[in-house]
């Protein structure tokens, strides 16, 4: 009980003295989590889209292993993205390990399954309920897909914060890829992590309530913004 | 693009035969009312006629094909989760209506419906009566050739089975083709030119609604007529 609020009273000091560090970890969290969840929706939500209009010979096959990449272990992913983007892997040339860019790119690979196999789920139930209309319509695959995405759009913005509370609270593979670096490629999870290994327990429950409130706040000023639960016009 | 010619139609599903063989051909006049007993193919038989039904066997054809001139209605109305207008400017938007347009056909439709006092709102918290209308609106406001329905009063009140039947008696006396299935026989009365008797998946009997009405030729639609159980 203690370390807890040991660690309200550092979280709320940190934010009352708009600590520097703070803001600057925060800042880059958000920015790589909020550059992954948009590259990985731009690509998983119509790709869910797809699966739901489009019959081809393994479509089965492709949910499923897109259903089982949602389990991709982070520090796998990390090890790898490490061995690709390192000065001897295939990537070295973009000098991209060690820097923000190296860890959005792991979650986006973490994330898109998330994203895409939630996308898929909503799709399907709303193309099973448009399937007879938009057929009798006579629309295009694309005009299918758009008006999918369009009309499932609430859905889909729950698929999108998913991707973004599992990009926002990963740690294994930022740390493989990004390296903690002060002032570079340190965010809030990798500073918990390296907190919790100084032994400095109310600091990191401090930056863990932050994270947190961080990750609220997106969600609801999402929610707030889009007007999901203001209007009742969908 | 009439007529449709139906040849030797068939259409099984998961191996089990839900309809034919059939040999109809529908050309201008109507409205047709397509009556017969649940489970009796008049779905598959308009979504043959529609192009939305795999056929097994036989054709189909229009003589002249032109599916944009073709509207379906549903026997549960499929609603967009958009607003009462948004819904009715959907097939236009499809075919690219320029704007001006789209907006005077809403602004027509939603009045003849007499949905305008919702016209911004989500057309999903509609009653069933109000959501048939917006389908029917939606399916004409293409003003298509040839309109088929599947049932589109089943589970509506008095109103607004008469606003729709008025909606669809003017729809055919300004040119529109209508093909509908009912099992309602007194709505099939009041609005049949000619009808088509389906059972278990074929056409037992065709003719003139008086002349089917009057004089069924068949024991099966005697027995219908009768209200008894058909199987």
């Amino acid at each position: 009980m203690n370390d807890i609020s040991q660690g309200l009273l550092a979280a709320l000091r940190l934010i009352v003295t708009f600590d520097a560090e703070l803001w600057e970890i925060s800042l880059r969290s958000l920015q790589v989590s909020l550059t992954a969840v948009i590259i990985a929706s731009a690509v998983a939500m119509p790709f869910g889209a797809f699966l739901a209009v489009q019959r081809f010979k393994y479509r089965r096959l492709i949910i499923s292993i897109m259903n089982a990449l949602m389990g991709l272990p982070p520090v796998v992913v990390g090890l790898i993205f490490y061995i690709l983007l390192s000065r001897s892997g295939p990537f070295g040339v973009f000098g991209l390990l060690f820097t923000p860019w190296a860890m959005i790119i792991v979650q986006i690979v973490i994330i898109t399954p998330i994203i895409a196999s939630i996308s898929h789920q909503a799709m399907r139930e709303l193309w099973a309920e448009y399937h007879d209309l938009l057929i009798s319509l006579n629309t295009s695959k694309w005009q299918r897909i758009k008006t999918l995405i369009w009309d499932g759009r609430r859905n889909l913005l729950t698929a999108g914060l998913a991707g973004f509370g599992r990009a926002i609270g990963e740690v294994g593979a930022i740390m493989i890829v990004g390296g903690n670096i002060e002032h570079a490629t340190r965010v809030l999870t990798t500073a918990i992590a390296l907190e919790t290994g100084k032994g400095d327990f109310a600091l990191a429950l401090g930056l863990g309530f932050v994270l947190i409130g961080l990750a609220l706040f997106v969600n609801i000023s999402i929610h707030w913004l889009s007007r999901t639960e203001r209007e009742r016009r969908w | 693009m009439f007529p449709l010619c139906l040849s030797n139609v068939s259409v099984a599903r998961r191996g089990k035969s839900v309809l034919g063989p059939v040999d109809l051909v529908i050309d201008q006049g109507g409205p047709t009312m397509v009556i017969g007993p649940n489970g009796s193919g008049k779905t598959t038989l308009l979504r043959v006629m529609h192009g939305i039904e795999r056929i097994s066997e036989g054709t189909a054809a229009w003589a002249k094909p032109d599916h944009a001139n073709h509207a379906y209605v549903f026997q549960s109305p499929v609603v967009l989760r958009r607003t009462v207008a948004e819904n009715l400017s959907y097939p236009l938007y499809l075919i690219k209506y320029a704007k001006p347009e789209i907006n005077t056909a809403v602004e027509y439709w939603i009045e003849r419906i007499g949905l305008g006092k919702v016209a911004n709102r989500s057309a999903t918290r509609l009653s069933g009566g109000e959501r048939q209308k917006l389908a029917i609106a939606r399916a004409l406001i293409r003003d298509p050739k040839v309109l088929f329905l599947d049932e589109p009063c089943s589970n509506l009140d008095g109103q607004s089975t008469r606003e729709i039947e008025t909606l669809l008696l003017e729809t055919a006396a300004a040119g529109t083709r209508i093909i509908m299935a009912t099992h309602d026989m007194a709505q099939a009365r009041r609005l049949a030119a000619d009808v088509v008797f389906m059972k278990s998946g074929r056409i037992a009997e065709t003719g003139l609604a008086p002349d089917v009405f009057d004089a069924p030729k068949t024991s099966e639609l005697k027995a219908f007529f009768k209200g008894d159980i058909l199987e």
